[in-house]
């Protein structure tokens, strides 16, 4: 089967990789229909996470058909459309049984302090990833979703992880009536937690980025106000004094480690990988945010450690909400917003690209190139 | 007595059942079988009932990478050897493929194509600093030596 298969630092290619098989009784394999490249696969495409193995094929965002089920799948049947939460979770464990489906403890032997992704270095549980034609999908009766058969699977793949991740990133800061919400990032994840903020009743959804054409699509698709920081001499005074000196009730830091705006943390975080990539975002959003205010963390972070703020956090009174989202249990919530059209996923998708050019996708991706805002693959002769 | 159910603050995340104080003390899916070599955190003490068998530690990088799980999640010493196998083996894998008889076609697998079609003017500046950089470095190596 074709997949696509990780050489190194900005290099990738397709290549023939044998056939996943069943190597559980709970595995089911999916033939792959749309997979995306993710905001935080960028992260492994430039070498910024530990333990990503030459030969690794990457992908957690997608959907397919189900090809072959382990001998104690029930829920699943050959044929079945679905689509794949990008953690893995057992369904069984202390963790899965208190709905944190992406913490799971018996998804990943290699780490304790992240559960099994798809496709996400050896870091995340060593699994091969949906960016091929077929994939092993293990604990097929808790994660796979049958995509109800009226959404369309460009909706769908987004359903995966972007939605569910921004919804979880506005639904952590625990936003109230007539709050002003400050979201740091506006790729895919940043823009969708802007949309889902409003659900929550903000008075305000303020997005920060760097890359123009990336806020007007902010402005345009999340109905939010749009600042461009290397227009600010100071983003944190630029923020305290729209929100009359006081500080945005909600801080969103939905850029991870990969952010630009601080020469200190990105030499340690970026050049020199003495912290687990750039922690500016995350800097900035303890210091934008009110006394008392909450800080919601989905960007994605390495594992060692980052330089932030934190005796701000203490004296300012913060509460600091994060996680991986937890997919399955948002799925039901999302699936209807999608089917009652308060939301509009595949809005995101600006290329469509045949699996064989995964190479240029990536370079389109992380440059930022013909303002790309989300890349989906496609396995050529399946789609 | 002062205990308030109510103020949990991971909800909606977590709803807290107190299934955590039954620690690991749950039903485990059958263990899938152990078909490659996995290398396992120190800090559980047995290995996940599913794993990825993905690119086995092998090589030098191996090496480095074994020795990486001797040390927890804690140290530097687990995370820092782990990036070190990670550039190593990308030296690996070029190796690898010219054992095989396969030329890496650098400019495809790095996407360049993309950059000369959709940024033309960047991607000449970038090519050009680079060359500069070398050519400097180059430059000042052959001085020292001589």
């Amino acid at each position: 089967m074709l997949a696509m298969e990780y050489r190194g630092p900005y290099r990738v290619r397709t290549v023939e990789k044998p056939m996943p098989k069943i190597l559980h009784p709970e595995d089911a394999i999916i033939r792959v229909t749309r997979s995306c490249i993710c905001g935080s696969d960028l992260h492994l495409y430039h070498g910024m996470v530990p333990d990503t193995r030459v030969g690794s094929t990457f992908g957690h965002e997608f959907v397919g058909v189900v090809e072959e089920v382990g001998p104690l799948v029930q829920r699943l049947k050959v044929g079945d459309q679905v689509l794949v939460p990008f953690n893995i979770a057992c369904g069984k464990c202390n963790f899965c049984k208190q709905g944190l489906f992406g913490n799971c403890h018996e998804s990943n032997p290699m780490a304790t302090a992240v559960g099994g992704i798809f496709g996400y270095s050896h870091t995340a549980g060593g699994y091969d990833g949906g960016q091929a034609e077929y994939v092993r999908v293990p604990y097929a009766d808790v994660g796979p979703t049958v995509i109800p058969p009226d959404m369309d699977p460009d909706d769908a793949v987004l359903l995966t992880d972007v939605v569910p991740t921004g919804y979880q990133a506005a639904e952590m800061g625990g936003i109230k009536q007539g709050d002003t919400v400050v979201i740091f990032g506006a790729g895919p994840i940043g823009i969708m937690a802007a949309r889902c903020a409003w659900f929550f009743g903000p008075s305000r959804v303020i997005i920060i980025d760097h890359v123009d054409y990336r806020l007007e699509f902010a402005k345009n698709y999340a109905y939010c106000e749009a600042y461009n920081f290397k227009d600010m001499e100071d983003p944190v005074v630029f923020l305290k004094k729209t929100t009359d000196w006081y500080g945005a009730d909600v801080c969103i830091d939905c850029v991870g480690c990969e952010a630009e705006g601080n020469t200190l943390q990105s030499f340690s975080g970026k050049v020199t990988l003495m912290q687990a990539g750039t922690g500016t975002a995350l800097q900035w959003a303890i210091n934008a945010v009110k006394k008392g205010g909450i800080v919601s963390i989905v960007g994605v972070y390495g594992p060692p450690f980052n330089l932030i703020p934190i005796g701000n956090v203490l004296n300012k009174g913060i509460t600091i909400r994060a996680n991986q989202a937890s997919v399955k249990r948002l799925l039901p919530k999302l699936i209807d917003h999608v089917q009652q059209g308060r939301l509009n996923p595949k809005g995101l998708i600006t290329h469509k690209v045949p699996l064989e050019e995964v190479a240029d996708a990536y370079r389109l991706f992380s440059s930022k190139l013909d303002n790309c805002i989300k890349t989906v693959l496609i396995p050529s002769a399946k789609a | 007595m002062d205990a308030d159910p109510e103020n949990e603050p991971t909800y909606p995340m977590k709803n807290y059942t107190g299934d955590d104080h039954h620690r690991s003390d749950y039903k485990r899916s059958s263990p899938q079988p152990k078909d490659v070599e996995i290398l396992m955190s120190n800090e559980r003490p047995k290995i996940s009932a599913v794993f990825g068998n993905s690119v086995p530690p092998s090589g030098l990088s191996g090496m480095i990478r074994r020795y990486a799980f001797k040390h927890s999640e804690d140290r530097y010493r687990h995370w820092l050897p782990l990036i070190f196998a990670d550039r190593i083996n990308m030296f690996e894998g070029l190796i690898d493929d010219l054992r095989k008889g396969y030329v890496p076609n650098m400019i495809a697998e790095r996407g360049w194509k993309m950059e000369m079609k959709h940024n033309p003017k960047g991607f000449a500046v970038k090519i050009a600093t680079a060359v500069a950089v070398g050519f400097t470095l180059y430059l000042m190596l052959k001085k020292k030596r001589s």
